[in-house]
């Protein structure tokens, strides 16, 4: 009967994993648009972004995750609960995103943009070759937290109706009875699952990192 | 008006930062070839001319002319011109992200689209002439500060460029890495690269320079040859600033 337990609550992992990968990609795309936009965009563009960010940030997640979720699955756009609730979802994380990659953006330092300039490189292929690199690299370890964030929070859209782990979990507890063995269950999973990220995450920054000094 | 027998050419440069004017009126010739060291007192805006020169940062007024050309003119791009003019900073700024031979090549392959083959041999040739050919595929944290110094230079000198601008390069480093980047500069000097160099090496401007300028509160007080500077100053500013500078600095002047 453990087993059976198990592997109803399992299968909701591929959906759990698949609002990830959904929301994460999204969120780092938007969070680095934004992050170019803050730093580099001008005063009114900058504005627009920082706005953006303490509006974001500034929301109980799952409060953004129902009000998108009714634009995105409204009248004019009609998403499926899945695609409604991973956009959005995306879209909360990508101000997190965004304050991660301006702030290693900043850390790479104006030196890097002068000597680029210098070269004879616009701009845009300065923040391309030369900032966004190093930026990517230092914004590692903090993106790796806000990737377990998102993989938690995937749990929310629990909430929309889709059947991801939590939701699995919940509708056992009920038939069953075994509210602890259910959400245990859901928990272990979780665990595992941050855990694998993480370290990966870690593999990736050693892979990645710069040498220093070896003399 | 403008003599083609100047490589580059500035002619009443000003410029002004809120209320505080870092230089005025700073007019310019350089010929081709010619090694110009500029010195001064920290803060008379030596630096920023430099800076100016390459675009870096706007003017308020002047012209600038590179061959006869103005790059101060409306429409002229300004990564262009950066091309043609090589600069090496005080504090090194090599990319942190690239090796040495990648930090030489990223401008031919990026920049000249030049294929990728070609900019590492292109690269290489460069390292080679500064000296760290050995040093190809260290990243710059694995460097000394002499070491990144003359990737810079070489950086720079892959572009090819017609002037190259040295903004204080050995200011940043240990005093026994200044040998190492003076050479290499000592080197290009006589290969008759045009150089602008701001420094505070007194024995390097006497020795090399073509002419030295002498550059105090935003303006140009002096300029002549080495000779005429350290031996024969016009001006009493000019004097007091050599004097204070070769007792600081006495040993290495000789």
């Amino acid at each position: 009967m453990v087993s059976q337990f198990f592997s109803y609550i399992l299968q909701g992992t591929s959906v759990t994993v698949a609002v990830t990968l959904v929301a994460l990609p999204l969120g780092l795309l938007i969070g680095l648009l934004l992050a170019l936009f803050y730093n580099y965009g001008g005063f009114w563009v900058s504005r627009l972004a920082a706005v953006y960010s303490l509006v974001m940030r500034g929301v109980p997640p799952i409060a953004l995750l129902f009000i998108l979720y009714f634009l995105l699955s409204g009248r004019l756009i009609n998403l499926s609960p899945f695609w409604a609730g991973s956009i959005s979802l995306g879209i909360i994380s990508s101000a997190y995103q965004m304050e991660i990659l301006r702030g290693a953006l900043q850390a790479v330092g104006e030196g890097q943009m002068t000597a680029a300039r210098a070269v004879g490189m616009s701009r845009l292929q300065a923040i391309r070759y030369i900032i966004i690199p190093q930026a990517i690299r230092l914004a590692i370890p903090p993106w790796s937290n806000e990737a377990s964030i998102v993989l938690k929070d995937s749990s929310l859209v629990y909430a929309l109706g889709v059947p991801e782990i939590l939701r699995r979990a919940q509708q056992l507890s009920a038939t069953t009875q075994q509210p602890f063995l259910a959400f245990g269950a859901a928990a272990l999973i979780y665990f595992i699952l941050v855990f694998l990220v993480n370290r990966g995450l870690d593999l990736l920054a050693e892979k990645t990192k710069l040498p220093s000094a070896t003399a | 008006m403008i003599n083609p027998t100047y490589i580059l050419q500035a002619k009443n440069l000003t410029k002004i930062y809120g209320e505080n004017v870092i230089f005025q009126d700073v007019s310019l010739d350089v010929h081709k070839g010619e090694t110009i060291v500029i010195i001064g007192p920290s803060g008379t805006g030596k630096s920023t001319l430099l800076r100016c020169l390459n675009l870096l940062t706007p003017l308020n007024s002047g012209q600038i002319f590179l061959e006869g050309q103005e790059i101060t003119a409306q429409g002229v791009d300004a990564d262009q011109v950066r091309q043609k003019i090589g600069m090496v900073f005080q504090n090194f700024l090599l990319f942190n992200h690239l090796t040495a031979l990648g930090n030489v090549m990223i401008g031919l392959t990026k920049v000249k689209k030049m294929p990728t083959e070609k900019a590492r041999q292109k690269a290489l040739y460069e390292l080679e002439r500064v000296g760290l050919l050995d040093r190809a595929d260290h990243y710059p944290a694995q460097l000394s500060g002499g070491q990144q110094q003359r990737v810079a230079i070489a950086r720079a000198l892959a572009m090819d460029p017609l002037v190259m601008l040295f903004d204080e390069p050995t200011s940043a480093l240990d005093p026994e890495l200044i040998g190492e980047v003076l050479g290499v500069m000592e080197q290009l000097a006589r290969e008759h690269m045009t150089m602008l160099v701001v420094t505070h090496e007194m024995g390097f401007a006497r020795e090399v320079a073509d002419r030295i300028i002498f550059m105090e509160k935003g303006r140009i007080v002096e300029q002549g040859s080495p000779e005429d500077l350290f031996e024969r100053p016009q001006h009493a500013r000019t004097r007091e600033f050599l004097g204070k500078i070769s007792e600081l600095y006495g040993k290495k002047a000789k």
